[in-house]
């Protein structure tokens, strides 16, 4: 299936003419008020609903209420359909729906050329032209030539539309967003249904809210049918996905279940401890609505006290896990360490975000690879895992926990701002299918004379046992001063610290052989692999299968266990003639391969605060295989 | 008390006690031993969570769950141990730089939630396991290793500030003084919710004699204030001295000198705390007269339960989980 898009076709034929497309990208931008993450949200759920595969990119502004209607204050909500399984949210919209003069500032220079632009006319006034910083107003001066525009005034059809719902004064222009929605489900053949379902559930609370969207829905949805601007329609159709039952899902919320899953996995209470902070905050706002699942949320007074409190909820025999981003990840250094010394099993998200410090809150990067693997205090080795897309989190999530509780052990779970917001359809997993990761609690005394002995190991995953308070017999003390191997009391001796240090090196290092191996995916025999780890997934695949569309070959390798690594992944660097090594960081796995492996391989880096374009990563592919 | 099959030997470990002889932390911990044997709970039941410093060493010595955490969490790590596990009995140990410096935050902040766990802070007015630098609650002018001239920074008073979290158990008591100290415990223990207690204790070796206005023969006398519940607040060698609340203060007197109507009664339980932060600041150390007993014991919901009645209640409203149904909450299609 080519993977570019069927160029629009010239539109000179009065009657409506239905264009198929294999693939389409489309962005809808406008000020934050503007409602485009909701209208994003609805055409996602009438896509997924019509059959195509899509993935979405949606991007804020890291201020919740920038000036209304300049540059800062642009959200924007970008989604790919198409008719195969595509990989990414795509690298230029061949739509751009623009609100008002500052969207179209801000995203102009992303759309195709010969795109279509809808904007909304009646926002271009003096006053928000100047805010957006143009001289000329770019609908007159000639300067959109290169696009088909489709001009709308949505404020003035959207008041008629609205008038007779009951929503009065500034509400009236909050529909306009559905507006531009019933506009688009006409342009692109969406079903109806599902949006007009969701307007009734979400605002049931509201009747004349109701109303006035699902008018101005369908007065959007008419406009099209009526309007002479365009002719032309476009069908995206239902893409060949494997048979199941699909639901459309973000990754944090995706994490958040998969979450509860272990937990059910695990038969143990779920306690999620956390400070929030974008882009980890939904994992607890997700988990604080499912208190029927017995999941206890506590929203610390900061991340030292979040780690804190999933340690103490940790010894006491709970699935513990805490979420953050990379500010609140380095908070909890400290508290991660303990958890390494007292052996609890533990998991750590960190939803990366751009650093260093605030960063950029809302934008990806993958830049927390070396601070998760190194950022502690003395030797403390600890598993690191990444979620590679939206629903991946499910099952990262899962895996994360089976680890940390077999092991005993803090795990840390690296996403991106990219699978956090972002979202995919996700064929659902058969519940009862989930594998059992439970660990049974000591119970008895392990030692002489009815001793418990907590650092007394088991022989095959180096594990100690968890007992927990209330279990008579077993008291004992844990702490962050060196334990003495297996009765675990306070030591300084100078052998026992290297055994212990050791032992904590091996237990992790160990996990290597209960891991799966690494697959490689695409041509076994070509002279290039492409290795990658989290939300980069997308990019490398897709580049690489453009690659291949056009004859070459190319391998890749997505790698879901940082430390340890597979066992098999030092033989599959090494059976290719060159490595690369694209990430949204300056070369962090690249150096990680190549401190463990002694393997060279070429980076591909980048660290703007945007995903790659599948583009970008196709070029360097090319290039290399040039040589 | 209530009965029990303990003795204090039952809860004593074959861990060497490592504090410097002398040190008022033996006192304190016989005190708590005692009291554990007499209170009769399971000692499985119980856990003892702590910071670091020389007080935070206390789980090591005590036969009974515990945990020797990380300099100030040591609330917040029990804090989440008696969320998830509302059956146990969690205490935290504490001395006043890890509970009142690096750790403010989490004590403030468990104080107001009201968690079920017992504070026991540790003041010895000094950083005893770093060798003796001042601490938050050194007072002015102490001079120190860090401090050659005399500490500038003004001292907490952490009976004040745990009542200003509006911490809904506060006391104060005193190492050497075994029966209080079993008493605060015993009835800090029947408290639902947060107890925070502040234990003047003597450091021998970095801060002697810190506390000799409380604990001195002579001295006692004219400065201990005895707080009992129900009781005017009187107190010197022959109950001369009375405090009354006046110009929005409390206020030493001599008791002939009162109307005595005037003179407070004690009691723990108002709802408002202010009459017991103006008792806290009758002294602002252990210097002059100093009030000790409980302060405060006015309950308020625990915030274990009150997680757990949302988590009963979500489950009422929405059954217990089902994750079948929650994967698909966001709607689904299907591909054939
Ligand atoms: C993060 C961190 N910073 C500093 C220290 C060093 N440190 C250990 S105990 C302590 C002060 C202890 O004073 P206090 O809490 O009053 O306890 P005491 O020893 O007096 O009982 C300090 C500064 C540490 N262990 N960890
Ligand atoms: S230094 Fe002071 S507080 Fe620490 S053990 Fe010695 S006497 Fe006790
Ligand atoms: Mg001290």
């Amino acid at each position: 299936m080519s993977d570019t898009i069927a160029t629009v076709n010239d539109e000179s034929e009065q009657e409506t003419q239905t264009a198929e497309l294999d693939r389409v990208v489309i962005r809808l931008a406008g000020d934050s008020g503007d409602g485009m993450q909701v209208a994003g949200s609805r055409f996602t759920d009438a896509s997924a609903a019509f059959g195509n595969d899509l993935a979405t990119l949606p991007s804020f502004p890291a201020e919740i209420r920038a000036p209304a209607g300049t540059l800062p204050g642009v959200s924007s909500f970008q989604v790919q359909i198409a008719d195969f399984d595509i990989l990414t949210a795509g690298d230029q919209p061949d739509v751009l729906v623009a609100m008002n003069p500052a969207a179209l500032k801000a995203n102009l220079a992303d759309l195709r050329q010969g795109g279509t632009l809808i904007v909304n006319t009646e926002a271009f006034n003096e006053r928000n032209l100047a805010k957006a910083g143009y001289e000329k107003n770019p609908l007159e001066d000639g300067s959109l030539e290169g696009y088909r525009v489709i001009k709308v005034p949505m404020e003035s059809l959207t008041k008629e539309a609205v008038k007779d719902s009951g929503v009065k004064g500034r509400d009236v222009l909050r529909s306009k967003n559905f507006f531009a929605l019933g506009l688009l489900a006409w342009l692109f053949h969406r079903p109806q249904e599902p949006t007009l379902e969701w307007v009734e559930q979400k605002f049931a609370a509201r009747p004349e809210v109701v109303k006035a969207n699902i008018s101005a829905f369908k007065a959007g949805y008419n406009f099209g049918i009526t309007t002479e601007a365009t002719k032309v329609t476009y069908l995206v159709k239902p893409a060949h996905l494997p048979p199941g039952t699909y639901t459309n899902v973000t990754g944090n919320t995706a994490l958040a279940w998969g979450l509860i899953a272990a937990a059910h996995a695990a038969k143990l209470p779920l306690f999620y401890g956390s400070y929030p902070i974008t882009p980890a905050s939904d994992i607890l706002h997700e988990l604080a609505r499912r208190k029927n699942f017995g999941v206890r949320t506590f929203q610390a007074e900061d991340e030292i006290a979040a780690i804190g409190a999933t340690i103490g909820a940790a010894f006491g025999g709970a699935l513990a896990v805490t979420g953050t981003s990379g500010p609140g990840l380095a908070l909890k250094s400290e508290g991660i360490s303990l958890a390494v010394m007292t052996e609890l099993p533990l998991v750590i998200v960190d939803v990366q975000r751009g650093g260093p410090s605030t960063g950029l809150p809302t934008k990806p990067e993958q830049t927390d690879l070396l601070f998760a693997l190194y950022g502690r205090h003395g030797e403390s080795p600890l598993p690191v895992l990444a979620a590679a897309s939206p629903s991946d989190a499910f099952d990262v999530a899962i895996e994360a926990a089976r680890i940390a509780l077999k092991y005993m052990t803090p795990v840390i779970l690296l996403s991106d701002n990219l699978i956090a917001n972002g979202s995919e359809p996700w064929r659902l997993p058969a519940v009862d299918e989930l594998p059992d990761i439970s660990v049974p609690f000591a119970t008895e005394p392990n030692g002489p004379e009815g001793h418990f002995l907590p650092y007394l190991r088991d022989v095959h995953t180096f594990a100690r046992p968890w007992a927990v308070p209330g279990t008579p017999g077993l008291e004992h003390r844990l702490g962050g001063l060196e334990k003495e191997a297996i009765t675990g009391n306070v030591s300084y001796d100078p052998a026992n610290h290297q055994l212990m240090t050791d032992s904590r090196a091996w237990k992790i290092a160990n996990i290597a052989s209960d891991i799966p191996p690494v697959e490689v995916e695409g041509d076994e025999d070509a002279s290039l692999l492409v290795v990658g780890w989290g939300s980069t997934l997308g990019s490398i695949r897709a580049a690489a299968r453009r690659a291949r569309n056009r004859g070459h070959k190319v391998a890749t390798v997505h790698l879901r266990y940082l430390n340890p690594f597979p066992e098999n992944l030092e033989d599959v660097l090494r059976s290719f003639d060159m490595i690369l090594v694209p990430e949204l960081n300056t070369g962090q796995l690249r150096r990680l391969l190549r401190a463990e492996y002694l393997i060279d391989s070429e980076g591909l880096n980048k660290v703007a605060g945007v995903p790659f374009k599948v583009a970008e990563v196709e070029d360097k592919i090319l290039e290399m295989l040039k040589r | 008390m209530t009965t029990s099959a303990y003795t204090r030997a039952d809860f004593q470990t074959d861990q060497e006690v490592r504090w410097c002889p002398g040190c008022g932390d033996y006192t304190i911990l016989a005190s708590v031993q005692n009291f554990m044997a007499n209170m009769g709970l399971p000692k499985e039941k119980i856990v003892f969570v702590s910071g670091i410093g020389c007080s935070s060493r206390f789980p090591y010595y005590m036969n009974t769950y515990g945990m020797h955490t990380i300099h100030g969490r040591a609330p917040a790590i029990a804090t989440g141990l008696a969320a998830s596990r509302p059956d146990l009995s969690v205490w935290v140990v504490t001395g006043d730089g890890d509970a009142l410096s690096i750790g403010g935050n989490h004590l403030i902040h468990a104080l107001r939630r009201n968690i079920d766990i017992k504070i026991l802070l540790f003041n010895n007015q000094i950083y005893g396991l770093t060798k003796g630098q001042y601490s938050p609650t050194s007072e002015l002018g102490k001079r120190t290793k860090s401090s050659p001239m005399g500490a500038i920074d003004w001292p907490f008073n952490p009976v004040a500030l745990a009542l200003g979290a509006e911490a809904t158990f506060v006391a104060r008591t005193l190492d050497m003084d075994r029966p209080l100290t079993q008493e605060i415990l015993e009835r800090a223990y029947q408290h639902q919710g947060a107890a925070f207690i502040e234990i003047y204790q003597n450091c021998n070796v970095f801060n002697d004699k810190a506390f000799i206005e409380l604990t001195g023969k002579e001295e006692r006398v004219h400065n201990r204030i005895d707080l009992r519940h129900g009781e005017p607040i009187v107190f010197g060698p022959n109950q001369e001295k009375a405090v009354i609340f006046r110009d929005g203060r409390a206020q030493v007197v001599d008791r002939a000198s009162a109307d005595p109507s005037e003179i407070l009664v004690h009691d723990e339980t108002r709802p408002d705390p202010t009459i017991a932060f103006a008792l806290a600041q009758l002294s602002h150390g252990p210097h002059g007269p100093t009030p000790i007993g409980i302060f405060r014991d006015a309950p308020r919901d625990t915030y274990e339960r009150l997680m757990a009645s949302q988590i009963a209640e979500a489950q009422q409203r929405l059954g217990a989980g089902d994750l079948e149904a929650l994967l698909r909450s966001g709607g689904t299609w299907e591909v054939t």
